[in-house]
């Protein structure tokens, strides 16, 4: 493989596959609500 | 106008967010992912092609998803019901929407059929070395030519029975619903179909002349992005494979339980789908660097992608290669669960529609729905003359049926009812990535800007001469006339009347939804405890978006 080649087949790897990871980082930082939870009170 | 009926089905749901996002990778990766990207890529610049690929994936497809999500989550319907939800004159794109995915799982399940024959054939090289492209047109298709012919009845039996059995397999998923038929089915699927393609890469990249093909799909060629034709088939490519705009996102999105981070999750599946792509360049591009050294030839000479590329070039792979049976059985088998996947999406679209019209329960829709289409897709696609049907059909669909309604919704949508602030809203309320103007631009601007010179590029190509060479009275059926019809039945069925037991009427989750959410109340439903005063007043974006 000429070394262009190898540098693009890097930088595909990196942004794409790294784009997943960083995606699914952020959802696992936000986990998901029940439906049910209660809604902070705003009366009383 | 139901007031104390209350013994309808709860609307189905995604048993968790991962089986939603699972779900919707296994609708978003299909065969375009596997037999298609590669190719794509590899003409488009190689390497240089990533610079078009990923400006179109952040410009356009991953605002598009996030447009389609917002509309299925914020109006909880089928396509129909919810963008009849939206505004009462969209509804039609809705059922335009429904009636594309009807055209596509006719002749979605036939590719399966035959990529489970050729996972059976892979085990034992039932082809005979040497003979694949001979085998596939003659001995197993039997293909005949339209112009002779004409539309055959001649039933071809190592066809018809696998696409009866994929039909049964895709019944039974759907009649078990959306958290135990389909959510399950991609749950089992989805990492088996990783699992697979993982293992099909690594024994490609260990075949002699792998590192050549490898360095075909990367090298870059620059010179190709001055080529605005590159950078139409990037978006291009990147609208079909995302599967945005035909209802299967508004469609699934509409499982969604109300708390979820839409933006997050999408950002997930648009990844995960590319990433999904550049697996399989790798992998395809690995084989076809083997092929041509085998062969003595280069690898330009043996790239192809389609149907070309699986049926009759990876054939040739698994015949030269050692331990070519493996690599076949995997290959075969990555696009049977790709494909049945992608089909049960399709499907879904055209069984939710009919259970919100209808407001039947899941098994009697799902029978109603499949048994009529799995007949006319024996009728069409178990003869000699499949191919040329499958082949104008898709290539019509595509280009006039997914494109233009995709490009009607953003239009309409964006520009017609003004509704992308009230959608951007939405999603920003529980969602971790926020979107704002940008996207409004982007999906309301740049997107109709692409998919209308996309659409009137195709127009050109298609009347400039007859597409694939196929007689007139042939493309005026299956290929115009179908997208005509598509377009004119559409319209039609928004027509008809929603019935008092239809979703459209009585549906309490929803009212109950809006009032959770603090919308206005829907001027349809009749269950909502909201005051009567908010009844028949038309639901415009000023109220929604406060």
């Amino acid at each position: 493989m000429s070394v262009a080649a190898v540098v693009m087949m890097v930088i595909a790897m990196v942004t794409v596959w790294g784009g997943l990871i960083a995606a699914i980082v952020n959802l696992a930082r936000h986990p998901e609500v029940a439906d049910a939870e209660p809604e902070p009170p705003t009366e009383l | 106008m139901s007031t104390g009926t209350t013994q309808t089905s709860k609307r189905e749901a995604f048993g968790s967010r991962n089986v939603f996002i699972l779900s919707a990778i296994g609708s978003a990766v299909g065969l375009g992912n596997i037999w298609r990207f590669p190719y794509v890529a590899y003409e488009g610049g190689g390497g240089a092609f990533l610079i078009p690929y990923l400006c179109a994936l952040l410009t356009a497809g991953i605002p598009l998803l996030f447009f389609d999500y917002a509309i299925g989550h914020r109006y909880r319907g089928s396509a129909p019901l919810a963008f009849r939800r939206l505004h009462r004159s969209a509804e039609a794109i809705g059922w335009w929407q429904v009636l594309i995915c009807v055209v596509i799982a006719v002749y979605y399940a036939v590719i399966i059929a035959w990529a489970a024959m050729y996972t059976w054939f892979s085990a034992q090289l039932a082809w005979g070395p040497g003979n694949e492209n001979d085998f596939f047109f003659g001995d197993f298709l039997r293909s005949a030519d339209v112009s002779e012919v004409g539309v055959s009845t001649e039933f071809v039996p190592q066809v018809g029975i696998p696409l009866a059995l994929v039909w049964l397999v895709v019944i039974v998923i759907m009649g078990l619903g959306v958290k135990r038929g389909i959510g399950r089915a991609n749950t089992i699927l989805m990492p088996l179909l990783t699992v697979m393609f993982a293992i099909l890469v690594v024994q490609s990249l260990f075949l002699p002349g792998a590192l050549d093909g490898l360095d075909a799909f990367f090298a870059p060629n620059w010179q190709a992005l001055a080529d605005p034709g590159v950078w139409a088939s990037a978006y291009g490519h990147i609208f079909f494979s995302l599967s945005v705009a035909f209802g299967i996102m508004v469609t699934y999105s509409s499982y969604l339980k109300r708390k979820t981070d839409l933006t997050g999750s999408g950002l997930v599946v648009a990844f995960a789908n590319s990433g999904f792509e550049i697996l399989a360049g790798i992998g395809v591009f690995a084989a076809l660097g083997f092929m041509a050294q085998a062969q003595g030839a280069e690898v330009s000479g043996v790239a192809s992608s389609g149907i070309g590329l699986a049926f009759v070039a990876f054939p040739t792979i698994v015949s030269q290669a050692t331990g070519g049976s493996i690599i076949g059985v995997l290959f075969f088998g990555a696009l049977v669960f790709a494909g049945v996947t992608s089909l049960i999406s399709i499907l879904e679209v055209i069984v939710a529609a009919l259970q919100d019209k209808l407001g039947w329960g899941r098994v009697r829709t799902t029978l109603t729905v499949s048994i009529p289409l799995a007949v006319i897709s024996m009728a069409l696609f178990s003869t000699t003359t499949a191919l040329s049907v499958l082949d104008t059909t898709d290539a019509f669909v595509n280009a006039f049926g997914i494109m233009a309604v995709a490009l009607v919704a953003v239009i309409v949508v964006a520009w017609l009812l003004h509704r992308l602030p009230a959608l951007a809203e939405h999603l920003n309320r529980r969602s971790s990535f926020g979107v704002g103007r940008i996207w409004m631009v982007l999906a309301g601007a740049l997107a109709p800007v692409v998919l209308g010179y996309l659409f009137v590029s195709e127009i050109i190509a298609k009347t400039s001469e007859p597409y694939g060479g196929y007689p007139g009275w042939f493309l005026g059926v299956f290929g115009w006339g179908m997208v005509i019809a598509l377009v004119v039945f559409g319209v039609l069925l928004s027509l008809l009347p929603w019935g008092a037991r239809s979703h459209a009427r009585d549906d309490e989750e929803y009212d109950e939804f809006l009032v959770a959410e603090h919308y206005p109340a829907d001027r349809d439903t009749g269950t909502s405890a909201v005051p009567v005063v908010a009844q028949g007043r038309d639901v415009t974006q000023k109220g929604e978006g406060a």
